[in-house]
């Protein structure tokens, strides 16, 4: 299909070839498509329009237009929800990116010993599930039990309140850090392979060092990268949901059933049976999550083009 | 949440965390689907009896139930039903423990398929699945008759406003109090007779031993907050009509308890630590805690998680209000109930009688599982009261917690939205007893909580 002989080019008046080309175009999309309707947009569709209900358990279901929207917009548990991720997003992401862009240019640089060993100790607990994870800090982070606490009882030390409202959402942002630094490491690294070597000889010719070469040659080469590793944090951000759900068993004083936007709507729909309530918040929270990401990739491309 | 301490000593926390948080995630993708399908209004929902012939013709038939339960190797009480109906065969699945498997079987019942023909179900979720006419009244199939045979709080918990049946009971958990006879020895502390000798008991150890606490009111568990409630002689929640509810879990026996519970952990001498978890377990093992407020389940689910403190337990009833009438509350404990939408009512309604009311089934269920029993005939039943498990220093608990299980007030009743009101009491009573803020205020917010969702879901409420 892709080999254009002069045929082509010339044959435009030839009735079979052009059609061809054109026929074959949405058969290799349409897979996708399918499966883009069925599991996307179907099910997207459905939420919009069970947000436009209430299901009571006195009397029924009833149409109630946009009443759960106007709900969403006053609802402090929600809004609340909502704000704590953001936050979440601003301290988090930009710790774990850093670092992960520092690990990726360390092992880049060809510097390190071991580096085959040190970048798959790196990238291991992106391939522990992140229930595991939680379930595993919560442990480390336990008050009479865990390590830390047991470390600082025998030093005499106060004895760090990991669980506690005011350290939760740091504790919760270690957990997500050391999940996600070695995935966004291993797509850092891989970008910076695809940068072509001539560079880094022209720049080595123009007299730049190892620090000047990261900073004027890796780093712009990195940006769409950075951009694409930011996007994805976006959206995971937004959606934190297994790491408080979990450690709520625990901590269950401090993260209460709306403590995410996401964990919010689950409660809403499985303690509370809101199911059209929750569908409602599900739709906000996926339209705060389209906004923050284009709000993303507008900044990011304001600035790539002074 | 209520649990059943059996199975959470079968599966590690662990798993069961991992297994309620995938299926969570699952099952929302299944209800946002799943909804818009009206309830399914199944076979049979008159109270017509069914005859004898028509029982016979159908445990003849050959059938197969499915059976929604998370009891450990119950494979065996199995067996001896499929031994006396060979044509029926029952497929057991464990689709969870308490919470989660009641998520499951909303989805399942909103979705119109998927849901098993019998479902283990705590007492306390019974009104939950009843305001959605999601069970099928066993009156029919000579449930009632069995009525005797069952401790008489039992059958209230399982009867409905019109005298339905909605389960037949299986276990129970008569609230008592474990506690650890070589600190209370140490220190000089008599078993409290009443909730007052409680509270200066508690002042008394803490301040002899810092790092001992008498006992821990776990901040995320409202079933064992019910049960204190249920203890005192509150009626929290009352029904009458469907859609009529009094909630009043900030009356004046509540603000007693909030008051009682809330000084005593404002004051810190007794410990506030979620139970059911890595540290609480740890607690038990190392002495943390010197007593266990607790249900009849509770012996030897501690035999098995406390191993470490072996023969220092014995059991006692819990400190009274009123030491001249004794009381108690019940927490935890479940039943089997048959699905309304059931193809085949008469082998499930069958099943969920035999299975919990013959004799050798539910004598299986107390010595294989250690269930404690709900049946009369095994309460009194010599065997079962004069084990003497050296856990308990060869103690014979059972009988302490017989002799608490007559006590138990037979008129409570739960909410028909228990997971709102569980969700609500750990967000405002079980924080602030977590914060040491003030727990009667708690109550007060827990009480408009409830009251603002159930106004939202179409009730008309009744305050206190």
């Amino acid at each position: 299909m892709t080999v254009t002989t002069p045929s082509t080019a010339e044959g435009r008046s030839r009735p079979g070839r052009p059609r061809r080309h054109r026929s074959a175009g949405p058969l290799f999309v349409a897979p996708f498509l399918v499966l883009f309707v069925l599991l996307f947009l179907a099910p997207l569709g459905y939420a919009a329009y069970l947000s436009l209900f209430q299901t009571r358990l006195i009397g029924g279901t009833v149409f109630v237009g946009l009443d759960n929207y106007v709900q969403a917009f006053g609802d402090s548990q929600f809004l609340h929800g909502v704000g704590r991720v953001a936050l979440f997003f601003v301290v988090q992401v930009p710790v774990m990116l850093l670092l992960a862009l520092l690990f990726a240019l360390a092992l880049d640089s060809g510097l390190l010993r071991l580096s085959r060993v040190i970048r798959l100790g790196i990238f291991v607990p992106y391939a522990v599930p992140s229930v595991v994870a939680a379930l595993m800090w919560g442990y480390l982070y336990g008050p009479d039990f865990g390590p830390f606490a047991q470390l600082s009882r025998n030093l005499d030390l106060p004895v760090p309140a990991f669980l506690s409202e005011g350290w939760m959402l740091g504790s919760l942002a270690n957990i997500v850090t050391w999940e996600f630094v070695g995935y966004n490491m291993i797509i850092l690294y891989a970008a910076l392979r695809t940068v072509p070597q001539e560079l880094y000889e022209a720049a080595a010719m123009d007299g730049a060092g190892a620090w000047r070469i990261a900073w004027s040659v890796k780093l712009p080469a990195l940006r769409p990268a950075l951009l694409l590793t930011l996007l994805f944090s976006v959206i995971g951000s937004f959606q934190l949901f297994n790491e408080p759900n979990l450690l709520m068993k625990i901590a269950p004083d401090v993260i209460s059933s709306s403590y995410t936007a996401n964990l919010y709507a689950y409660s809403l729909a499985f303690t509370g049976q809101q199911v059209n309530y929750a569908a409602t918040v599900s739709f906000l929270l996926g339209l705060v999550i389209v906004i923050a990401s284009y709000g993303v990739l507008l900044t990011a491309n304001r600035r790539r083009t002074p | 949440m209520p649990r059943n301490p059996f199975a959470a000593a079968a599966s590690s926390p662990m798993s069961r965390r991992l297994f309620l948080t995938t299926t969570g995630a699952l099952s929302l993708g299944a209800a946002l689907t799943a909804c818009g399908g009206g309830d399914s209004s199944g076979s049979s929902g008159s109270a017509e009896p069914v005859g004898q012939a028509d029982i016979d013709k159908a445990m003849k038939t050959p059938t197969e139930l499915t059976f929604w339960t998370w009891v450990p190797n119950i494979a065996k009480e199995i067996a001896l039903f499929e031994k006396k109906y060979p044509a029926v065969k029952i497929k057991v699945v464990n689709a969870g423990q308490g919470t989660p498997q009641y998520t499951k079987l909303r989805t399942a019942l909103k979705a119109g398929s998927g849901a098993p023909d019998m479902v283990q179900m705590e007492y306390q979720a019974i009104p939950t699945f009843t305001i959605t006419d999601s069970l099928l009244d066993l009156r029919p199939y000579g449930a009632a008759e069995l009525k005797d045979r069952f401790v008489d709080w039992t059958w209230g918990q399982v009867s409905g406003a019109k005298g339905e049946v909605w389960a037949i009971p299986q276990d129970t958990g008569p609230m008592g109090l474990l506690y650890r006879k070589d600190i209370f020895d140490k220190h000089g502390i008599d078993v409290p007779g009443t909730w007052d000798e409680f509270a200066e008991a508690a002042r008394k150890l803490h301040r002899a031993d810092p790092d001992v606490y008498l006992t821990n009111l776990a901040a995320n568990q409202p079933a064992a907050w019910h049960g204190l409630l249920w203890q005192a002689g509150a009626k929290p929640y009352a029904t009458s009509g469907k859609s009529d509810i009094t909630i009043s879990v900030d009356d004046a026996v509540s603000e007693k308890l909030g008051a009682y519970w809330g000084g005593l952990a404002k004051e810190g001498v007794i410990s506030t630590d979620p139970d059911f978890t890595d540290g609480w377990y740890a607690g038990l093992n190392k002495g943390k805690y010197a007593t266990w407020i607790t249900a009849a389940w509770g012996p030897a689910f501690l035999s098995g998680s406390a191993k470490a403190t072996a023969g220092k337990w014995r059991a006692a009833p819990l400190p009274q209000w009123d030491a001249a009438k004794p009381n108690a509350g019940n927490w935890g404990g479940s039943t089997t109930a048959v699905i309304r939408s059931t193809k085949n009512p008469i082998a499930a309604a069958v099943f969920a009688q035999f299975l919990n009311s013959d004799p050798a089934t539910a004598k299986m269920f107390a010595t294989e599982q250690f269930f404690f029993p709900a049946t009369k005939a095994l309460l009194a039943d010599q065997e079962f009261v004069s084990d003497a498990p050296s856990f308990y220093g060869g103690q014979k608990v059972n009988q302490v917690f017989a002799d608490v299980s007559a006590t138990v007030d037979p008129s409570f009743q739960w909410p028909p939205f228990l997971d709102q009101a569980a969700t609500d009491w750990t967000e405002t009573v079980g924080k602030s007893l977590a914060d040491k803020s003030d727990t009667v205020a708690a109550l007060g917010s827990w009480q408009s909580r409830m009251t603002t969702y159930a106004k939202n879901q179409g009730f008309t409420v009744k305050g206190s």
